[in-house]
């Protein structure tokens, strides 16, 4: 089965992982703009870290097969430093068109506090500006009220959910966001957010139509396998083939297509220019090695 | 400047016009004029849409369309771009200098926020521009990035940094390419700057890959031969009998190049391959072909 993880965090990830999602069937990514750890405190750092993800971090990707896309937005978190969060503002148009950009996000609120409710309703308006879709970061601490709230700014900005991703769910609160029309992601990740066992009791229940499971894998304690994880404890668990290729691939892929920026053919059948620029399959850029298949005996030398 | 770019962006339209429908040429025209009013907002959202208006279809040019890419430009070869390159070209083209500074500070701006596809599409352009010495330190900065595409931009096909550089520019060019399995064959102006400090450089990095039991690519020896001292005669020698037809040719032809004293009793040593050097039956081109190959 191929798969999308249509939310993780690469450049805190290493080679490895980019070798553990090949090896699962991971084809394409989406990487979310978003906070890095520890707040950012010059706009220069901002723009090198969206130049990073369109450029860089594609191409790192690229070299192991996976094709890398993004999200551009102001984080929540950040967006509480006022005077910085203007100056992003200003920078975002001028990403945001850019190729690969699938979204505007991740946004939303974080303490839900008045600068972060300033924030994102202007990157909303930017968003249907540029006909975007837009990813929604609920938030961790009273998580309930600030996804139906974010919902509810959503609706009087008069995007339609169609357009609009909420992430990190839980049991409590994606009857809601479902109801109301939203594409519903789920975040595996262990500890804070979703556990995949849950995930399969949700499935069953919730069935497959606008779910959107993902790793939000970052810095943290993370698990960049969780989305293939996830679909085989879900088939393990008989939860139709079908289902879990909507809720893993299928779903990811319409609500971002709507950008014009992701579509299948990306991957399956590159452009020939995308296969020079962009697709290096195993070929690494530093002194020229080659591919290397090691034996089971020869797994621990490094030539 | 814009006057010195008429028959250029005269000759990219015409390859546009015969490219793209009438609605995708309809925009560019359109986004043309905009881009030649000098709003720089302008000219960054044009060069962003590009792919998305006119898609990324290899330009796939005509032998008369090449020589006359070449008889506006010489050394300039876009046989390998792409319509979506070209277009965003042609927008950079149009985008009036009246301030080398300011102009340099607005590519800056571009190069620093650019994708993958934009910084390739914009060091291809460097050759095409007026004022070439104010554009040397964003071309050496090329060659130091780590994107193989936007590396290769500046290094292949692109007269830019053969005609500007600095022999430290130009080695480390060099170096870099052999470094990551960029072939010499594309270089414009590989055997015209070759120099002694390049030579001692390369024959370094070849013990350097022979100490690690690592293959040396054997393009390497095209930069030495003009220059090569007894210390790289030794290396010739040695690659001359080498188990690889590619080094063993490579060494071959920089030997026959050598003004070297002893260049020419070391190649006696192998009479077949001088006389195939005589014979023409194989170049740096065919040696970088099965290197390609393997």
């Amino acid at each position: 089965m191929l798969y999308i993880d249509p939310h993780i965090h690469m450049v805190s990830r290493t080679t490895d992982d980019y070798e553990a999602l090949v090896a699962s069937g991971v084809k394409a990514i989406i990487e979310p703009a978003f906070w890095q750890g520890q707040p950012r405190t010059q706009i220069g750092s901002y723009q090198d870290y969206f130049a990073s993800l369109v450029g860089w971090e594609r191409f790192r990707a690229a070299q192991f097969g996976i094709r890398h896309y993004c999200t551009m937005g102001l984080n929540s978190k950040e967006a509480n430093n006022e005077a910085l969060a203007e100056q992003v503002m200003d920078l975002l148009p001028l990403f945001l068109t850019k190729e690969g950009v699938v979204a505007v996000g991740e946004i939303g609120y974080d303490d839900q506090t008045p600068t972060e409710d300033k924030f994102f309703r202007l990157q909303l308006e930017l968003a249907k500006e540029v006909d975007l879709p837009v990813l929604i970061h609920t938030p961790h601490r009273n998580k309930k009220q600030g996804t139906y709230r974010s919902m509810d700014v959503i609706e009087e900005h008069g995007i339609p959910p169609h357009m609009v991703v909420i992430d990190h769910n839980n049991e409590e609160t994606y009857r809601e966001v479902l109801d109301r029309g939203y594409w519903c992601a789920f975040t595996i990740y262990p500890g804070t957010k979703m556990g995949n066992e849950r995930m399969v009791d949700i499935l069953k229940v919730a069935g497959p139509e606008r779910v959107i499971v993902d790793s939000s894998a970052d810095w943290g304690k993370s698990d960049v396998l969780a989305v293939p994880k996830t679909a085989k404890l879900a088939a393990e668990r008989g939860v139709p083939r079908e289902h879990i290729e909507l809720v893993c691939y299928k779903n990811a892929l319409k609500a971002y297509s709507q950008s014009g920026q992701f579509t299948e053919s990306d991957w399956l059948n590159p452009p020939a220019i995308d296969q020079r620029n962009l697709f290096e399959g195993n070929s690494v850029l530093r002194g020229g090695q080659s591919p290397q298949i090691d034996s089971a005996n020869e797994a621990n030398i490094i030539r | 400047m814009t006057e010195s770019a008429g028959p250029l962006t005269a000759l990219i339209r015409s390859w546009i016009v015969s490219r793209v429908d009438s609605a995708a040429l309809a925009w560019v025209d359109d986004r043309t004029r905009a881009v030649k009013s000098g709003d720089k907002k302008l000219l960054f959202i044009a060069f962003g849409l590009v792919p998305r208006k006119v898609g990324k279809a290899d330009l796939a040019l005509t032998e008369s369309e090449r020589e006359a890419a070449e008889s506006v430009r010489s050394g300039w070869n876009p046989s390998q771009w792409s319509l979506d390159q070209l277009v965003r070209t042609y927008f950079v083209l149009n985008f009036p200098v009246q301030d080398v500074d300011a102009y340099v500070k607005t590519l800056d701006l571009m190069f620093s926020t650019g994708e993958v596809g934009e910084l390739v599409a914009l060091y291809q352009v460097l050759p095409l521009l007026p004022n070439p010495s104010a554009h040397v330190l964003r071309a050496a900065e090329g060659i130091r990035n780590n994107i193989k595409a936007v590396f290769c931009a500046v290094a292949q096909n692109n007269p830019f940094p053969s005609e500007q550089f600095s022999d430290d520019q130009w080695n480390q060019l060099i170096l870099k390419c052999l470094f990551i399995g960029v072939s010499l064959r594309s270089v414009v102006g590989v055997d015209e700057r070759a120099n002694a400090p390049l030579m001692s450089m390369l024959v370094d990095f070849a013990h350097e890959r022979r100490a690690a039991h690592r293959p040396i690519p054997a393009e390497l020896w095209r930069c030495v031969g003009p220059y090569a001292d007894d210390r790289a005669l030794d290396d010739l020698r040695i690659t001359l009998t080498s188990n690889s037809p590619a080094g063993q040719q490579a060494a071959a032809l920089a030997l026959s190049v050598s003004p070297h004293p002893l260049a020419k009793s070391i190649l006696a040593a192998a009479p077949d391959l001088a006389a195939a050097i005589n014979a023409g039956e194989f170049s740096w081109r065919t040696v970088a072909a099965a290197e390609q190959a393997l």
